[in-house]
């Protein structure tokens, strides 16, 4: 598998390091339900099979966190994104 | 028909005409009292433990595809209860005793083999934690023993011990732990099920759940809706898609776990040894096949099959260890789907949907516990409360703090 | 003279070069053979037919084919630590002294004393050991496993490491063209006129595919010479690679493929400074399969005896090799196609002795050429059953189209049941092949992304159509890898008729049938498995071993499908598929590892002080990829224990020093700095004053410790943080995650400097004074300037610059001074040079990890993945005024518990007793039994100190039961005694030798 860094190009999966769901985000923890929040953000996982947004880390490279979107039954993989331009 | 060598002569003298299915290929019904969901070896031994133990009498155990068609067909065959948690050990231990009897219990040969689960140890850290794991075994009444390199040498000569990136410093050894053959499991629970009236409904894939008042009535499949009061879930690898639809959100991810297995040779190594510093572990099969694997492949997959470097890897750790199979051929590589839990452990557990029954996250770690899980989740089904072996793993823990993590890796599912 | 010894081989013609015969061996009877031979061939040219023994009944088997789908002729080849078990002898390139044995045989492969089981045949049928050997159930192991083991396998091992070496390459091109037959050929030329990058792969030693075995015109030459000018003019295009001997053995992600390219396994001896084999990772844009097809086999009884080849095959060795498989041919086809092997053996002069074809209306050219042959021609006709010895085939029963049976004499059958398309790679994504009517053959439906087959792969058989799908999809794969490709002339070539009538079994067979040569699946087994429900195409191969050898199946499949079609009453579509998975043909394990094994398994890191250390003969220990030294032994010392305790003793008296140059380093920079730290340790830290260091701890966000460590405030905007050395490269990815995923509004800059800095532990009362040494004269160390847990940069030794940090892990004054890595080397006999006159004393890990167990410091043994800060007895510095990772779900009852075991202090009540790490924690007279344990011990070390041992452990509310006893319970070791429960600080518990 290779996966396209927006900084160093199309690069083998031994370089990246794995995190998962990309779609989940970190609750705001003042929020009243804070504790049933951060248990669904940790713990549970839409886990679908088909197109899939994940996180990746050029650990052997540029070390930019990648969200990348990639089908998880065939590992088609459609793009990659800086995670820090998502999130700001 | 009962199988024995007697058995065996008689089909010979006659031809082999008169063999009978090993299970009948049953149409479904509109109604059964249990709806086991998945026909692999713990959907199978569900159903026949809910027959057999608990007098169940109107059971089916619907499959998708060909019975066995999961990760029962799909592991390295390896059996063993050195676990170090005290969530996980007596459940394991309940799974080693099941199969030191199950070929007795389903008369059929599944070559259950105790030739001695290895592990090795390379560090002061390593032998302490693998004391502190040991010991806990033998808390529970598990066989376990610690063996310094001396010793380990004299059991496994053929390891590099000369010129090792991480030298062995020693063993931990499981005597009873092995290997069976898996499909036999998933054959002989459907048979010995079969025989106790279960029906095994192939190719009929569940598409949906009526429930009615938040309770279970019945499943919609490929075949028609199939009523039922209570039903069970055993479909790793695809627990999340099933349990999706009946609107469950759960701890787990899915995970393409590769077995690879190299061309048959003459005996060679006689025992299960993992290596755990070089993500390698290795046994052989009966028919002379090196059977390994390693690590997971580390994203969430659906694919059942694996990719190139993990096969890499596994093989690195494979020539670190042991440079004589160097020259030995990989045959296949093959890959299972594994559903990754939070924890690392398992789920037994009631759902919030009276009569529907969750048993999921198994990682890589569910052909060993085939048994102990038919027989823990016919417990759950049949009495609605947890059967003591099985009493940790609910799904509230990750709720309450109460996560049983053999590996300490948290709740990233890729790295247990 | 050679040609004497080769009584098989023609006296001209083939591809073979006569004027270099080579000597070889086979069972160590000496034999001859040419280059451009392979092994099979070079046995058939010396009339050996017999070359090994089957799986399960030990029947004697010759060679099949002459390609790698062999089944049946395995050999062990070479000797010594370089024996292969289960080696292809139709893929063996014939070298000088090649050494060959049969496998599976015993005490000779002409008399096997296990070919009795053909005499238990009956009994050994699929599945028949789930059936049996369950009583009693103690013998499994003892009796009948042992027996079932040894009988199984087929050849053996060395048992002795690989002395070879094996390497590992990326190659990138725009076109993949697997295989180099006419179709192959034409893409490679096709693409390569274009423009693009092409790598051309083949698995043989010579380009052309069957155009080397076949009798074709291209273009009015032969074929072999057509496949030489192709070939010239891609040798001397740029843009070409050509690798012959090289295997695509698999498809796999985003256009990579994996390939083996044989190096060296086609010369006598190994080459210094080559490889064995070579694993190629190819990238390609696009690719294009022309792998041809694959003959199958007819199933029919005793068509498993030696002389019964493939039709195809049989022309291979007659036309390529001018080797003649036997001396009275028959041919057993149902296709136009299995007519060559009729022609060819008639020019080839040898004799014919009869045509089998079940299709009873034949057309004229081919009634014409069996007369030509001087062939009994059997339209309509049927072999029944093969005879023989162990040594080859005599005779075969034909049953006529009017239903009588005639016996011939032959000793060679070719056969043909028509061509499977070798799709194997289509299916290593998952895609499942489709079966064309048409052909009777299943072919690729959704091959992988960017893959196209071509020719006879897509089931195109014919020469003609070979060529110009090749060049179609050569032309396709140069376009949409951006270049601009022209059709080139397709070369003219004669008609190659492919008119077929499906085989697939021979009904009335008397002996046995075989389907799976190689794993000894008869057309029995098959309908074993389907009356007993395993119908399943799945079922079917995992009940009956069937397509599970080394061939997996390339030749027994689609006929098995067949069989079991016709069983069911199902057509072989609705039956199943045939799918592979990778690789395509087996790969040496070693090949995957390349120079991965021994000391180069993994990286190996060493700190700046190793050949300074080294040269002090310290022992070193593995500490992930870091080679750390253990301690420093004095002449005289003999036992560990002895030197660690000196070390110990010399720094807490003294003063010692110790590298830990490989604790992780981060700079954290930026305005937002500290309140980054606030988010991701439990305490505080944009309060830290600049020249100040605190420790502290960070947790993951499932409220467990990840890590802890200490962090200097170095500049208003600038943190330096240390790590532990196991989870450096961890906390790296986790800051960088929390910063770029978590919060990348906050102004924060990361970089690891862990390989920046060299730095050295300076501990002991003496360790000012020894400093003092090093530090450049204008700046002060004193304890007023530079108190306990501060920080500050300075230069030593004349101008370098430094960082210097008064903490200390071993509780004594100490310091960590870090220097450009590159200096420390120099740093570190700087420092045993100003430090000698007080009596500087290296300490390794040992006196380390005693040092911190004294002081109850908790390290990798304590921090394991489950703890949080409350059981290291850290609660109080969780902050309740902020929030920072972990916060929220360190919060739930499991994790808040005041009842988790908590980390003390241990000494043995008989201060004599050793402790060992691992040990449980029992109450003193309860049962050894679970449900009484309370915890374990997690790190134990003698202290010099004090002169005992003394241990850290977890233990069930063990902070309010400080002074009693438990027992230290190791069945394990044999171990079993009382310990008291104490503070984890055993030495200083106050802390004033910190801050003298």
């Amino acid at each position: 598998m290779r996966i396209p860094c927006p900084y160093c190009g199309e690069r083998d999966i031994h370089e990246f390091a794995y995190l998962g769901d990309a779609t989940v985000s970190r609750p705001d923890p003042a929020r009243n339900d804070a504790v049933q929040a951060f248990y669904e953000y940790v713990y549970l996982r839409d886990n679908p099979a088909g197109s899939f947004q994940e996180l990746w880390y050029h650990a052997a490279g540029c070390h930019s966190w990648l969200v990348v979107t990639r089908d998880t039954r065939t590992h088609a993989i459609f793009g990659a994104r800086l995670a820090s331009r998502e999130a700001s | 028909m009962q199988y024995s060598a007697f058995s065996l002569l008689k089909n010979a003298l006659t031809g082999h005409r008169h063999w009978q299915p090993a299970w009948r290929d049953s149409e479904p019904r509109s109604q059964y009292d249990v709806v086991i969901v998945g026909g692999g070896g713990h959907g199978l031994a569900t159903a026949y433990y809910l027959a057999k133990v608990h007098g169940v009498k109107n059971i089916a155990v619907l499959e998708k595809s060909y019975i066995g068609s999961g990760n029962v067909g799909r592991n390295t065959t390896i059996v063993r209860s050195n676990y170090l948690l005290p969530g996980n050990i007596p459940f394991y231990e309940w799974s080693m005793k099941l199969w030191e009897g199950l070929e007795q219990d389903l008369n059929y040969n599944a070559m259950v083999s105790q030739r001695g689960v290895l592990n090795l140890i390379h560090s002061d850290t390593q032998r302490d934690a693998y004391a502190r794991r040991a010991n806990a075994m033998r808390l529970h009444g598990v066989d376990s023993v610690l063996l310094d390199k001396d010793e380990v040498r004299k059991m496994v000569p053929f390891l590099n011990y000369e010129n090792a990136r991480f030298p062995i410093q020693g063993g931990m050894l499981q005597p009873r732990g092995g290997t069976v053959r898996h499909d036999a499991v998933a054959w002989g629970y459907a048979r010995a099920g079969d025989q106790r009236g279960v029906d095994i409904i192939q190719n009929c894939e569940v598409t949906g759940f009526r429930i009615s008042n938040g309770k279970m009535m019945g499943v919609e499949t490929t075949r028609g809706y199939i009523g039922a009061g209570k039903v069970g879930l055993a479909v790793a690898g695809n627990t999340s898609r099933v349990a999706t639809i009946a609107g469950l959100r759960l701890p787990i991810e899915s995970h393409v776990l590769q077995a690879f297995v190299s061309e048959g040779i003459k005996p060679l190594i006689p025992n299960v040894i993992t290596f755990g510093a070089g993500h390698f572990y290795i046994s052989q099969s009966d028919k002379g096949g090196l059977v390994f694997g390693g690590d997971i492949d580390g994203y969430n997959s659906y694919a059942q099959r694996g990719n190139l470097p993990t096969l890499e890897d596994v093989c690195e750790g494979g020539m670190a260890l042991m440079p004589m199979i160097g020259r030995i051929r990989l045959l296949r590589q093959w890959g299972g789907i594994m559903d990754m839990s939070m924890d690392g452990s398992p789920i037994i557990d009631k759902t919030p949907i009276d009569g529907l029954y969750l048993n999921a996250g198994w990682c890589y770690g569910g052909f060993k516990a085939t048994p102990a899980s038919g027989w823990c989740f016919a417990h759950l089904i049949a009495r609605d409360s947890p059967h003591e072996f099985a009493a940790a793993y609910r799904m509230d823990r990750f709720r309450t703090g109460h996560m049983i993590d053999e590996k300490g890796q948290g709740a990233q599912p890729n790295l247990h | 003279m050679a040609a004497q010894s080769q009584p098989a081989r023609l006296q001209s013609g083939g591809l073979i070069d006569r004027a270099r015969p080579l000597e070889f061996q086979f069972d160590g009877r000496k034999m001859t053979g040419y280059a451009g031979d392979t092994l099979a061939s070079a046995l058939v040219a010396n009339g050996v037919t017999l070359t090994g023994r089957s799986f399960k009944y030990h029947r004697p088997r010759g060679v099949l084919t002459a390609g790698s789908e062999e089944p049946n002729a395995l050999v062990e080849l070479r000797g010594g630590s370089r024996r292969e078990p289960n080696t292809k002898a139709t893929t063996v390139e014939l070298f000088a002294g090649l050494e060959a044995r049969s496998q599976n045989r015993w005490p000779s492969l002409t008399f096997d004393a296990l070919s009795v089981n053909s005499l238990f045949a009956p009994l050994l049928v699929a599945g028949f050991y789930y059936k049996t050997f369950m009583w009693p159930a103690a013998f499994w192991e003892k009796l009948y496993e042992p027996l079932i083991r040894k009988a199984a396998g087929l050849g053996r091992a060395s048992g002795l490491p690989d002395p070879d070496t094996y390497e590992k390459a990326f190659a990138f091109c725009d076109v993949l063209v697997i295989g180099g037959g006419p179709t192959g050929l034409m893409a490679a030329l096709t693409a390569c006129r274009a423009g693009a990058r092409v790598i051309l792969c083949d698995e043989d030693f010579g380009f052309g595919g069957r155009l080397l075995s076949e009798t074709f015109e291209i273009a009015g030459i032969s074929g072999a010479s057509w496949v030489g000018e192709t070939v010239a003019e891609l040798a001397e295009s740029a843009n070409v690679t050509l690798m012959r001997r090289t295997t695509v053995f698999g498809v796999y992600d985003t256009g990579t493929y994996g390939a083996l390219e044989r190096v060296g396994d086609h010369l006598p001896t190994h080459v210094p400074h080559q490889p064995r084999q070579r694993l190629w990772k190819i990238v390609a844009k696009r690719a294009v399969l022309a792998a041809g097809a694959i003959e199958r086999p007819i199933v029919f009884g005793g068509n498993d005896r030696p002389g019964a080849v493939m039709a195809a095959a049989v022309r291979s060795y007659v036309n390529r090799y001018a080797a003649v498989p036997g001396r009275r041919i028959a041919v057993f086809t149902n296709n136009d196609d299995g007519w060559k092997t009729v022609a060819d053996c008639a020019a080839a002069g040898i004799p014919v002795e009869a045509v089998i074809d079940p299709r009873a209306n034949l057309p004229e050219g081919l009634r014409n050429l069996a007369d030509r042959a001087g062939a009994t021609l059997f339209a309509g006709g049927r072999v029944l059953d093969a005879y023989g010895v162990s040594s080859g085939l005599q005779a075969i029963d034909v049953e006529t189209a009017g239903g009588s049976i005639v016996t011939l004499n032959a000793d060679c059958l070719a056969m043909s049941g028509g061509w499977n398309p070798a799709l194997a790679l289509t299916t290593h994504l998952g895609s499942r092949p489709v079966w064309r009517p048409d052909i009777h053959a299943f072919v690729a439906s959704a091959p992988p992304p960017g893959l196209e087959v071509a020719g006879a792969a897509n089931g195109s058989l014919a020469l003609a159509a070979c060529l110009a799908e090749g060049a179609a999809e050569g032309a396709k794969a140069a376009e949409a890898a951006g270049f601009s490709a022209s059709m080139p002339a397709i070369p003219a070539v004669g008609a190659d008729p492919t008119g077929m009538m499906p085989l697939w079994k021979v009904e009335r067979s008397r002996t046995k049938a075989f389907v799976d040569f190689q794993n000894d699946v008869t057309a029995k087994d098959i309908a074993i498995s389907e009356s007993e429900g395993y119908r399943s195409v799945e079922h079917l191969k995992r009940y009956t071993a069937l397509g599970m050898a080394t061939d997996q199946g390339k030749t027994a499949n689609v006929n098995a499908l067949a069989i079991m079609a016709a069983l069911t009453g199902k057509s072989i579509p609705e039956t199943g598929v045939t799918t592979f998975r990778p690789p395509y043909t087996p790969v040496a394990i070693a090949a995957f590892a390349g120079h991965h094994r021994g000391k180069h398994f993994r990286p190996t890191r060493l700190t700046p002080s190793h050949l300074w250390a080294a040269e002090q003969g310290a022992p070193f220990v593995e500490t992930g990829q870091w080679l750390r030294a253990q301690w420093y032994p004095r002449p005289g010392e003999t036992d560990w224990l002895v030197s660690v305790s000196r070390e110990v003793n010399a720094t807490r008296s003294g003063v010692g020093v110790c590298d830990v140059s490989t604790l992780g380093k981060i700079d954290i920079m930026g305005a937002d700095a500290g309140a980054f730290l606030d988010r991701v340790y439990i305490n505080t830290f944009s309060t830290l004053a600049i020249g100040k260091v605190r420790y502290g701890v960070m947790l993951r966000e499932d409220g467990i410790v990840m890590d802890d460590g200490t962090t200097a405030r170095l500049a208003d905007h600038h943190y330096y943080m240390s790590t532990t050395t196991v989870n450096a490269a961890k906390v790296m990815q986790h800051l960088e995650f929390c910063h770029q995923v978590l919060w990348p509004e906050l102004d924060v800059q990361l970089a690891s400097a862990t390989e920046q800095w060299a730095q050295f532990a300076i501990a002991g009362p003496n360790a000012r004074d020894t400093l003092r040494g090093l530090i450049d004269p204008e700046f002060d160390i004193s304890n007023e300037a530079l108190p306990y847990m501060g920080a500050t940069t300075l230069t030593i030794c004349g101008g370098l610059p430094a960082r210097l940090f008064r903490i200390s892990f071993s509780g004594e004054l100490a310091y960590e001074i870090a220097v450009p890595a590159g200096y420390g080397d120099g740093l570190i006999r700087a420092i045993m040079s100003v430090g000698a006159p007080f009596g500087v004393t290296p300490y390794g890990t040992e006196a380390l990890g005693v040092m911190r167990i004294e002081k109850g410091h908790a390290a990798g043994n304590e921090l394991n993945g489950t703890i949080t800060a409350a059981d290291l007895g850290l609660g109080r510095m969780m902050s309740t005024k902020k929030d920072y990772i972990g916060r929220v779900m360190a919060e739930r009852p499991g994790l808040a518990d005041p009842e988790r075991p908590r980390l003390v202090g241990f000494k043995p009540v008989d201060r004599a007793q050793r402790l060992r790490a691992g040990a449980h924690f029992l109450p003193l007279g309860a049962k050894a039994v679970a449900a009484n344990d309370e915890g374990f011990m997690t790190s134990v070390a003698f202290s010099p100190s004090l002169n005992h041992w003394i241990g850290l452990g977890y233990l069930k509310n063990g902070a309010s039961r400080l002074g009693e006893r438990v027992r230290a319970h190791d069945p394990v070791r044999g171990l079993e005694f009382e310990v008291e429960i104490c503070d984890p600080i055993f030495i200083d518990p106050k802390g004033e030798r910190l801050r003298v």
